[in-house]
C-alpha cells in the first residue's frame, strides 16, 4: 500500500504494509539508518524520532500512524550537527559505542523543547527509557546541562 | 564487483571544529583536526598517501593516513592506535587520519599487522609495543631518507611535528615519503619509554565522536547493498536441539517473502558456531520477521529441555560435596583437616553465587554477506574481523585471498564480538550462497539474548579460620562453574592467608559460553569481595585496614588501597541506612579498587549514592578515555549485579529482552569518581573491563552496613533489603 511520510522535510512515497513499524520503514525503505533497532519492544529507546516534535519509539509506531504528521529523525536533527545537543555530546565526548546516542540525542533534544532548563531529575526522568550498554550516563547528564546552556545563549 | 562501492563512502577528511570543553577531572584537552569518517574501512585497492609501512601512509598534503588492525566498539581503539604511532612518528595530532586496515591484506601478507583479535583490553597494553615499533620504524626510515639527501648522520637529523631538519636543512615528512618507503633499517629502533612521551599520557578526544552524534557512523546492521535481501534466523530455543520440520507453504503468500531454509547444525560442540534452526528471507527485514513469526516449526528439544537453572542448582550442590582440582596459589598444611578440627578458632563460611548473564550488547547480532563466484565480503560487528573472514571462506569454500571484511564501527561488544557472534557470518554466508544475492542477516533481541554466547555461571563455597587476631589463618575456596575462569581471581588472591587451597569443579551444562568483560572477574569481584567482608567483620576489623594489612608486601595493591583510604573518608559507623563498602580485585593486569557509598530506604529501596574507583594499570596513554572505559565498566556489572540475571527453565532462557532482563538506567547510574594509582611497573594493565569486578562487590559491602543483611546472589533486586 502507497503511503506518503514527510521525514525531515522531504516527502517519501512508501509501499509497505500499513502496520509495519516506522522503524523499518526508516531503515529498510527509505535508507535513513541513523536510528537504530535495539529491542524492538520501546524499551531500549534507539529507536527514538520525533513525531510533530515529540519523541516516540519508532519500533512500536505503525508507519500508518505518522502519515499526515513531521518526522524528524537524527538525520534531520540539524544541519552539520549544530543542535545544541549535538554540539554538546560532542565537546563533552559522550558517545562510546554510539549505537545507543541517536535515540539519546533525540530523547534529549526533544526534553530541551520542552524543559530549557531541566533538573537532573527531569532528565532522569525524560532518559529513563533510553538504555547504553557502555554506561554514558553520567556524560549524557552533563551534556543535557550544557546543551541547555548552549540553547540559551 | 562495483556495486559494493555504493556503501562505501570515499575517505572524507572532516574538519568539524570542535572545541575542548571542560570535563570532569578537569583534564586539559589539546586542539583538535584529526580526524576520522563515518565508513572509514580500507580494502586492498584503497591509496592514499605512499606508504611508509603498512600502518602509516603520508599524503602529500602532510596527512598522515594511520591504518588500525582493532575494532572500534566503544573502548578508543581507533583513536589510542594511531596515539601510539603519532607519539614515535612525531606529528602534529591535527593531521591524523584514522581508518581501519584490511582484514584481507593482514590475512594475504601473513599476518600483517600481528593481530587483528580485539580483546581482553589488549589494544593498549599488550599490543602497544609492535603498534609504537612501527611508528618508530617509520620516523627513523624517514630521518635516514634526509639523512642520505642532505649527507648528514641520521642522528643529527630530528623529526618533529611532521618535519625533519637538520642543521638549517628543513623538509616535510611527506617530501621524504618516497624515499623512505624504499629504505630498509639495519636495525629497528626501540621505542619510547614513558618518561619520553609528548603525546601518550595526555587527555585527546576520540576521534569517532562527530560521526556518533548525527546518525552517520556506519555499523555493519546498517550495512545496504544493491540487490540486497533480508534473513530473520530462528533456532532451536533449546541449544543443541534441532529442526524436525517447518511448513513454508503457510507463508508461501505473504507480502515480499522469497523463502525459507533450513539452517543446519555447525561443526559440532567444540565450534558451537551454528545451532539449527530455520531462516525467512523477504525483501525487508520486517517481511522476514513477520513471516518468520507466522512458520508453523517443529522441534526436537532433545534432552536438554528438562535443564533449568533450578537443576543446574543441584548439581552444584551434588559437586560441592565432591572433591575438586586443586587450582591457583595453595600453600601452607592440610586445610582439610583444620576446617574439621578447628579448636578455638572462629569459623566463617558462606556460599556465593552469580547466575548466566548475556552480552545484551546494544547492536543486535546480524552480519551481511555477498558470496560471488570469485569473491565473499563481509560485514558484521566482530572483535576480530580477520577471524570472520576466515569464518566466511570456510563456509563459502571461497580462498580467503578472495575474502574482504569491511570494519564498520560495532555497537558494543563486550567479548560478544569475539566468540559471541560467530554463527551469523556462517548463516549469512550460507544463505547468500545459496540465493546467488547479498544477504542482510539479523536476529531479533530475543534471539540475540536466546542464543549469544553466555556468561558462565560461577557458585564458590569458603570456609575460613581466624586467629586470636582476627584475621584468617586458613582459608578454603571450591568453585564451581560451566568454565575454568570460575576461579579468576579467586585462586590468585592477593591475601596470603597462611594455609590456603582452592579447588575447582567443572559442571556440565548445555549452555554455549564465551567471554564477557572482564570473564570471571566480573562475577567474583563481587564473589570474592563480599567473603572478604565476612572475614574481615567476624574478625572485628575494619574491612578497608583488613585488605591494607593482608596486601602488606604487595605495592600495586597497596597504591590502589591507600589512595583509597586517602580519598575515600571510608568509615563503618554511619547510621542505618546508610553505608560504605570497599572491594579490589585484579583484572587484565590491572589492579581496580572500588568504594561505594549506598542508601538503604526502610522499606529497603537502594540507591547507589556513590562509586569511587581507583585504578592501578602502570601507565594510562588517554586519562580523558580511561575515565570514561572506567565509568562504563562500572556502570556495566553494577546495572548486572544489581537488575539483571538469566532465567533458564525447559532447557531455553525465558527473559529474553529488556523488559524481563533489566539492565541499569540513566536515573540508578551512580557519580562515578576516578583515581588514577600509577606504580609504572614494566606490565601494562588493561582500562576498558577492570572497574567492574569490584564495583558489585563494593555495593553488597555497603549494603551489608546500611541494613544489617549480607547479599550472596546476584540480581541484588530479588533480595528484600528492608529493615526497622
Amino acid at each position: 500500500m502507497a503511503l506518503t511520510l514527510s521525514v525531515n522535510g522531504t516527502n517519501h512515497t512508501v509501499d509497505v504494509e500499513p502496520e509495519t513499524p516506522l522503524l523499518w520503514v526508516l531503515r529498510d525503505t527509505i535508507g535513513l539508518t541513523g536510528t537504530k533497532y535495539g529491542c524492538g519492544i520501546a524499551r531500549c529507546g534507539a529507536c527514538t524520532v520525533h513525531i510533530d516534535g515529540q519523541p516516540v519509539k519508532s519500533c512500536n509506531t505503525k508507519v500508518s500512524a505518522a502519515v499526515g504528521t513531521r518526522v524528524t529523525t537524527i538525520e534531520g536533527l540539524s544541519a552539520n550537527s549544530t543542535h545544541p545537543v549535538q554540539v554538546a555530546w560532542t565537546e563533552m565526548g559522550v558517545p562510546q559505542c554510539g549505537y545507543c546516542q541517536s535515540g539519546q540525542i533525540m530523547a534529549a533534544a526533544a526534553l530541551l523543547s520542552k524543559r530549557a532548563r531541566p533538573t537532573d531529575a527531569e532528565i532522569d526522568e525524560a532518559m529513563v527509557d533510553n538504555l547504553c550498554r557502555c554506561g554514558t550516563y553520567l556524560r549524557i547528564r552533563s551534556a543535557i546541562h550544557r546543551a541547555a546552556e548552549l540553547g540559551a545563549r | 564487483m562495483t556495486h559494493l562501492n555504493v556503501t562505501r563512502r570515499q575517505f572524507n577528511v572532516t574538519t568539524a571544529a570542535l572545541a575542548g570543553g571542560g570535563m570532569m577531572l578537569g583534564f586539559h584537552m589539546p586542539a583538535h583536526g584529526a580526524a576520522t569518517n563515518k565508513s572509514p574501512w580500507l580494502l586492498p585497492t584503497d591509496k592514499e598517501g605512499t606508504e611508509i609501512n603498512a600502518w602509516i601512509a603520508i599524503d602529500p598534503d602532510g596527512g598522515v593516513t594511520m591504518r588500525v588492525p582493532h575494532t572500534e566498539q566503544g573502548q578508543g581503539a581507533l583513536t589510542s592506535v594511531p596515539m601510539m604511532l603519532a607519539e614515535e612518528l612525531h606529528i602534529d595530532w591535527k593531521s591524523v587520519r584514522a581508518v581501519f586496515a584490511s582484514a584481507n591484506r593482514h590475512v594475504r601478507n601473513n599476518n600483517e599487522y600481528v593481530t587483528m583479535s580485539t580483546a581482553g583490553s589488549n589494544v593498549v597494553r599488550s599490543r602497544h609495543p609492535h603498534i609504537m615499533a612501527a611508528g618508530a620504524s617509520a620516523r627513523e626510515r624517514l630521518k635516514e631518507a634526509a639523512a642520505k639527501a642532505w649527507n648528514v648522520a641520521r642522528a643529527d637529523v630530528v623529526a618533529k611535528d611532521g618535519v625533519l631538519t637538520a642543521g638549517n636543512r628543513r623538509g616535510t615528512f611527506a617530501e621524504f615519503a618516497t624515499a623512505a618507503a624504499a629504505i630498509r633499517l639495519e636495525a629497528e629502533p626501540k621505542i619510547k619509554t614513558p618518561d619520553q612521551w609528548w603525546l601518550l599520557g595526555t587527555s585527546v578526544q576520540r576521534l569517532d565522536i562527530p560521526h556518533k552524534v548525527n546518525g552517520s557512523a556506519q555499523y555493519s546492521i546498517d550495512t545496504r547493498l544493491p540487490n540486497m535481501v533480508y534473513a530473520n534466523v530462528v533456532c532451536c530455543p533449546v541449544p543443541w536441539g534441532e529442526l524436525k520440520s517447518f511448513n513454508f507453504e503457510a507463508i508461501k503468500g505473504r507480502p515480499g517473502v522469497i523463502g525459507a531454509y533450513e539452517m543446519k547444525m555447525g561443526n559440532g560442540r567444540g565450534g558451537a558456531d551454528m545451532q539449527s534452526g530455520v531462516a525467512v528471507v523477504a525483501d525487508s527485514f520486517y517481511r522476514a520477521k513477520t513471516a518468520l513469526d507466522l512458520l508453523p516449526i517443529e522441534w526436537d528439544f532433545g534432552p536438554n529441555a528438562a535443564v533449568s537453572n533450578a537443576t543446574l542448582a543441584a548439581d552444584v550442590q551434588r559437586f560441592m560435596t565432591m572433591p575438586g582440582e586443586a587450582v591457583g596459589d595453595n600453600a601452607g598444611g592440610d586445610v582439610f583437616a583444620m576446617i574439621a578440627n578447628p579448636g578455638n578458632a572462629k569459623v566463617v563460611k558462606a556460599e556465593y553465587h552469580r547466575p548466566y548473564e548475556t552480552h545484551f550488547r546494544m547492536e543486535p547480532i546480524n552480519a551481511t554477506v555477498s558470496v560471488t563466484a570469485d569473491r565473499v565480503d563481509v560485514w558484521t560487528p566482530s572483535q576480530d574481523q580477520s577471524a570472520a573472514l576466515q569464518r566466511a571462506a570456510n563456509q563459502s569454500g571461497m580462498d580467503p585471498k578472495n575474502v574482504y571484511t569491511h570494519t564498520t564501527f560495532i555497537g558494543g561488544a563486550f567479548g560478544g564480538g569475539g566468540g559471541g557472534n560467530t554463527a551469523v557470518t556462517r548463516q549469512a554466508t550460507e544463505l547468500s550462497k545459496t540465493l546467488g544475492r547479498p544477504v542482510k542477516l539479523m536476529w531479533t533481541r530475543e534471539e540475540d539474548v536466546r542464543h549469544d554466547k553466555q556468561r558462565s555461571p560461577h557458585t564458590t563455597q569458603f570456609t575460613a579460620l581466624l586467629g586470636a587476631d582476627g584475621y584468617p589463618t586458613t582459608f578454603f575456596s571450591r568453585s564451581i562453574g560451566t568454565e575454568t575462569r570460575v576461579t579468576s581471581g579467586v585462586a590468585d588472591m592477593p591475601y596470603k592467608i597462611p594455609n590456603r587451597r582452592h579447588e575447582r569443579s567443572l559442571q556440565p551444562s548445555h549452555i554455549p559460553t564465551a567471554s564477557h568483560r572482564a570473564p570471571g572477574t566480573n562475577q567474583n569481584g563481587f564473589i570474592l569481595e563480599g567473603f572478604v567482608d565476612e572475614m574481615a567483620i567476624a574478625g572485628g576489623i575494619n574491612p578497608l585496614d583488613w585488605r591494607l594489612k593482608m596486601t602488606e608486601g604487595a605495592n600495586d595493591w597497596q597504591a590502589v588501597l591507600k589512595v583509597m583510604k586517602e580519598k575515600s573518608g571510608f568509615r563503618i559507623d554511619l547510621p542505618r541506612g546508610e553505608g560504605m563498602g570497599v572491594a579490589i580485585m585484579e583484572d587484565h593486569a590491572s589492579i581496580c579498587g572500588a568504594c561505594a557509598t549506598v542508601t538503604v530506604s526502610r522499606r529497603g529501596q537502594l540507591t547507589v549514592e556513590k562509586v569511587m574507583v581507583v585504578i592501578n594499570s602502570q601507565h594510562i596513554i588517554n586519562p580523558l578515555n580511561c575515565a570514561e572505559q572506567l565509568e562504563g565498566a562500572a556502570c556495566w556489572e553494577l546495572g548486572t549485579a544489581w537488575f539483571a540475571g538469566l532465567d533458564l527453565r525447559d532447557g531455553r532462557f525465558t527473559n529474553t529482552n529488556i523488559d524481563t532482563y533489566q539492565l541499569m538506567r540513566i536515573n540508578q547510574m551512580p557519580p562515578v569518581e576516578v583515581h588514577f594509582a600509577l606504580t609504572k611497573g614494566g606490565t601494562w594493565g588493561g582500562m576498558g573491563e577492570p572497574a567492574g569486578p569490584p564495583t558489585p562487590g563494593a555495593v553488597a559491602n555497603a549494603i551489608f552496613f546500611a541494613t544489617g543483611k549480607r547479599i550472596r546472589s546476584t540480581p541484588f533486586r530479588n533480595h528484600d533489603l528492608s529493615w526497622a
